[in-house]
């Protein structure tokens, strides 16, 4: 039995601790906000923050995370970026076919927090590892600069 | 849910009570005579008078005013989630804040009024529907209008309407309190649209509807449905197409924990468990024999030796005109060139999946699917089952692109193979490198070209030869699609092009290859290849006639003015002939697709032979745009989509296999390589046509020829990948 602090609650699970936080939030937990795109951290769908940090779900052991705050889509609204990042996305109307868009949010969320005005070569490097095929990129970029004004 | 099977067949428009209270709106709809070419865009005007299949749904008013649209079609991205309700709302002055969105289930009556069955594709689903959800919001407020003269015991004609409410002088009366009414009513027997000048929703920018779930992770996609008792499945297929399983050891995989059973289907071995991750731990550790077949030394760069040798004689005739045989020898030069694009996946963010429940005498599956028809009948045939006793829940598709529009069924018919074998629900989910080795690529093309000018530089003989496998083959589609042995997909785009239509002699032909890669369209389809050979041909002859390659465009596309104007367009919000910085290059491109005139400007740098496309401009003329801000969403969509696969995405084979298996190696554009992108939208009367494909096409092209502007290197071969290194 593991035990995981995620959201902020304590999770008992009981399943081999070399199972990724992916499929412990989504198949076991039922929490599918965080999604699965490509199994080997290449995409970006899967990103969740543990202990503050962006991170790739889908190869990250629940092992690793004991001990650590995970916090997910689900909850990223009670955090005061996380809220700036959801209404910038609103408001610039970003998503489309919206599957990657969790992860999305959590890698904005993530640079916003240690970067509260990140230029266009910031957003490259912190955004380029999330992949979009729908192409939302022009809009996501336009978002988080938006986001970052709202924060000043 | 309440369905309205209580409606008469004979009535062209009715309304019925719900059995809960409130009201749905139902309408039957003619039936599609044959399939139109895509962008053909008759459809709409169908008639009345035709056979009416099932009746069925469009919308439902509840008593406490929600308004729930159905939809006939499938949201992959494209925001017809918004569009549709959008018409429904225009007419029915409906309260915007009230509408609810579903998807509609799998069933005859929601056929694609052109196609002729449950369909998302071919950039239709706007014009397709512009009528009949437009008249189902009109017929409604008909109803409403009628019902609360009833109810106020004034004329019908001293009412009017209002943002959800029916409006007596001072007073009103919300739809919701009018449902009990109207549902006992005569049904109209005519329906009357609003004057589009009098529109206050189609035409304006309207906010996603979908907008907030899918921003909160609360959207629910296949990949996400669960229920007590659903199991997952990942299958080992045949590393090569069309091997099948000699043999297989599955003790190792038992001892997975979580792993309850492996089975074996006809595509491969199931492994069931608890979870993705012990279904994949006990994938891994199953041991199977395959027997490889026909295909264990296919070798994609020999294939391409192949087409190459087939180019060198005429194929089929797709078009012709003139004696361009005759007449080549005689031009003041003769201009040579091959093109090449390889098989490319769709890759959708989301992996493939579909769950499936199995009782006695139904079936019921969740998945994110663009052709519910042939899932259907698929899923009834392998069941024993009639068509109606499979239910199809369609979920949000996270991307399709294509790939979930599938004739064969693929990943709803092993699913159902899965689920039958195992003897429990499950969910067959498929691993990214199952997604990228499962085929149903965009073929791989070959195009050889011989085109004959004058002195002026202008083309006075053309001579065009295709070589590929077709996409229509074998589909309920040939009949429709393919004519004297040419599959009109493959040459979309060459054989009606307008450049050759103003030119006295051409001939346009196909080598149909009959390879066993599955092939299936890919956003745009044939435009996909078509446009990139044809828009980069068209920038060779401005060249070698030292002409302005726009100028060298308008002068042949004068008698084509949609054409024209994106093009005129697109190079005018681009400055096109103004300089720009040093190291900067332009090149242009215009296409005609899905009833779409799409033009765009590529602005481009090369340094030490690494593209850099900083920005695109883009024009588009698609008729009415009824949402111009998803229109808009769309062009950076194709955009994005279209300039990876320019850039480095390719599938290729040796010894039987596919070379690529995740993002780490099919590679798509990511957001440090997206360029700016400005969209112009045409003011336009014109018919409609698509958007969620036709900003693709010219897209690898207008970069292309601005690589040529920058460096004097002609690509030919997609992708660009290093070959300016």
């Amino acid at each position: 039995m593991i035990t995981l602090n995620i959201n902020g609650k304590e999770q008992q699970l009981d399943v081999s601790d070399d199972m990724p936080i992916l499929w412990a939030l989504r198949d076991v937990l039922h929490m599918t906000g965080t999604k699965f795109g490509c199994g080997m951290a290449q995409c970006g769908a899967c990103t969740v923050h543990v202990d503050g940090q962006p991170t790739r779900s889908c190869i990250t052991p629940i092992s690793a995370a004991v001990g650590k705050k995970i916090v997910t889509i689900e909850d990223v609204q009670n955090d005061k970026v996380g809220q700036a990042v959801q209404a910038a996305w609103s408001e610039i109307d970003v998503v489309q076919c919206g599957y990657c868009q969790s992860g999305q949010i959590m890698a904005a969320t993530a640079l916003l927090t240690t970067n509260h005005a990140p230029t266009d070569a910031d957003i490259d490097a912190a955004m380029s590892g999330n992949i979009c095929r729908c192409g939302t990129y022009p809009r996501i970029r336009a978002a988080i600069h938006a986001a970052a004004n709202k924060l000043v | 849910m309440n369905s309205p099977l209580n409606i008469s067949r004979r009535t062209f428009l009715k309304a019925s009570a719900l059995a809960v209270g409130g009201l749905v709106i139902a309408f039957s709809i003619p039936t599609a005579k044959r399939f139109l070419m895509p962008g053909a865009g008759k459809a709409a005007e169908g008639t009345a008078e035709a056979k009416l299949p099932a009746p069925n749904a469009f919308l439902r008013i509840g008593t406490d005013n929600t308004i729930t649209v159905m939809l006939a079609h499938s949201e992959m991205g494209q925001s017809i989630w918004t569009t549709l309700p959008m018409l429904i709302a225009e007419e029915l002055d409906a309260d915007w804040s009230k509408i609810k969105v579903e998807h509609a289930e799998a069933a005859p009556a929601y056929v694609h009024t052109a196609y002729g069955i449950q369909i998302t594709g071919g950039s239709s689903t706007t014009w397709s529907e512009f009528d009949r959800y437009r008249q189902a919001g009109a017929l409604t407020r008909q109803l409403l209008i009628a019902a609360a003269a009833e109810k106020l015991g004034v004329p019908a004609a001293n009412l009017k309407t209002e943002n959800g409410f029916v409006i007596n002088g001072d007073s009103k009366v919300s739809y919701g309190e009018l449902t009990e009414i109207a549902a006992k009513l005569e049904t109209p027997k005519t329906v009357v649209l609003k004057d589009p000048k009098d529109w206050k929703v189609i035409g304006k920018a309207t906010k996603r509807l979908d907008g907030p779930e899918k921003i909160n992770g609360t959207a629910v996609f296949g990949q996400d449905i669960h229920f007590d008792g659903l199991m997952t499945a990942m299958v080992a297929r045949s590393p090569v197409f069309g091997g099948t399983v000699k043999s297989f050891d599955a003790s190792a995989a038992k001892q997975v924990k979580g792993v309850r059973d492996v089975v074996q289907v006809p595509t491969g071995v199931a492994v069931i468990a608890d979870h993705y991750w012990a279904a994949k731990q006990g994938r891994d550790a199953l041991k199977v024999e395959w027997d490889l077949g026909a295909n264990a030394n296919l070798d994609s760069a020999v294939m391409l030796t192949e087409y190459r040798a087939l180019a060198t004689k005429p194929g089929l005739v797709a078009a012709q005109q003139g004696d361009s045989k005759a007449e080549l020898p005689k031009a003041a030069k003769t201009i040579e060139a091959e093109y090449a694009l390889p098989y490319l996946a769709h890759s959708p963010m989301e992996p493939l999946n579909c769950s499936v429940r199995i009782d006695k005498d139904a079936c019921e599956i969740w998945t994110g699917t663009q052709m519910q028809s042939t899932d259907q009948q698929a899923a009834a045939k392998i069941l024993g089952l009639k068509p109606e006793q499979v239910k199809i829940h369609t979920m949000f598709l996270g991307g399709g692109f294509g790939r979930r529009a599938n004739p064969a069924a693929d990943f709803v018919s092993e699913a159902v193979q899965v689920a039958k074998a195992a003897g429990v629900p499950v969910k067959t989910v498929w691993s990214r490198e199952d997604d990228v080795h499962g085929g149903y690529y965009r073929p791989m093309y070959l195009h050889q070209a011989k085109i004959g000018v004058n002195a002026d530089g202008s083309p006075v003989a053309w001579e065009q030869v295709t070589v590929g496998q077709s996409i229509m083959l074998g589909t309920p589609f040939e009949a429709f699609m393919i004519k004297n042995g040419v599959d009109a997909t493959s040459v979309e785009g060459i054989a009606d092009s307008p450049y050759l239509k103003s030119i006295p002699n051409y001939h346009v032909s196909l080598h149909t290859v009959k390879a066993t890669i599955p092939v299936l369209w890919w956003r745009s389809v044939g435009h996909s290849h078509s446009a990139f050979v044809m828009e980069s041909l068209i920038d060779e002859l401005a060249h070698n006639a030292k002409k302005d390659p726009l100028d060298y465009r308008r002068e042949l596309l004068k008698d084509h003015p949609r054409h024209l104007a994106a093009l005129n367009l697109a190079a005018e919000k681009a400055d096109w002939g103004k300089p720009l910085p040093k190291g900067m290059f332009r090149g242009i491109a215009v296409h005609e697709s899905f009833g779409s005139f799409v033009a765009q400007v590529a602005e481009v740098s090369v340094n030490e032979g690494v593209v850099k496309v900083h920005r695109m401009v883009c024009a588009i003329d698609c008729g009415l745009a009824v949402n111009p801000d998803s229109l808009k969403a769309q062009m950076e969509s194709s955009i994005s989509f279209g300039l990876g696969a320019a850039l480095q995405s390719e599938i290729t084979f040796k010894e039987g296999k596919v070379q690529q298996s995740n993002f780490h190696d099919y590679l798509v554009l990511r957001m440090k390589d997206m360029p700016k992108v400005d969209v112009h939208i045409v003011l336009s009367t014109e018919k409609m046509g698509g958007v969620g494909e036709p900003g693709l096409p010219p897209v690898a092209p207008a970069v292309t020829n601005a690589i040529f502007a920058a460096t004097g290197k002609r690509i030919r071969q997609l992708p660009i990948g290093n070959q300016l290194a």
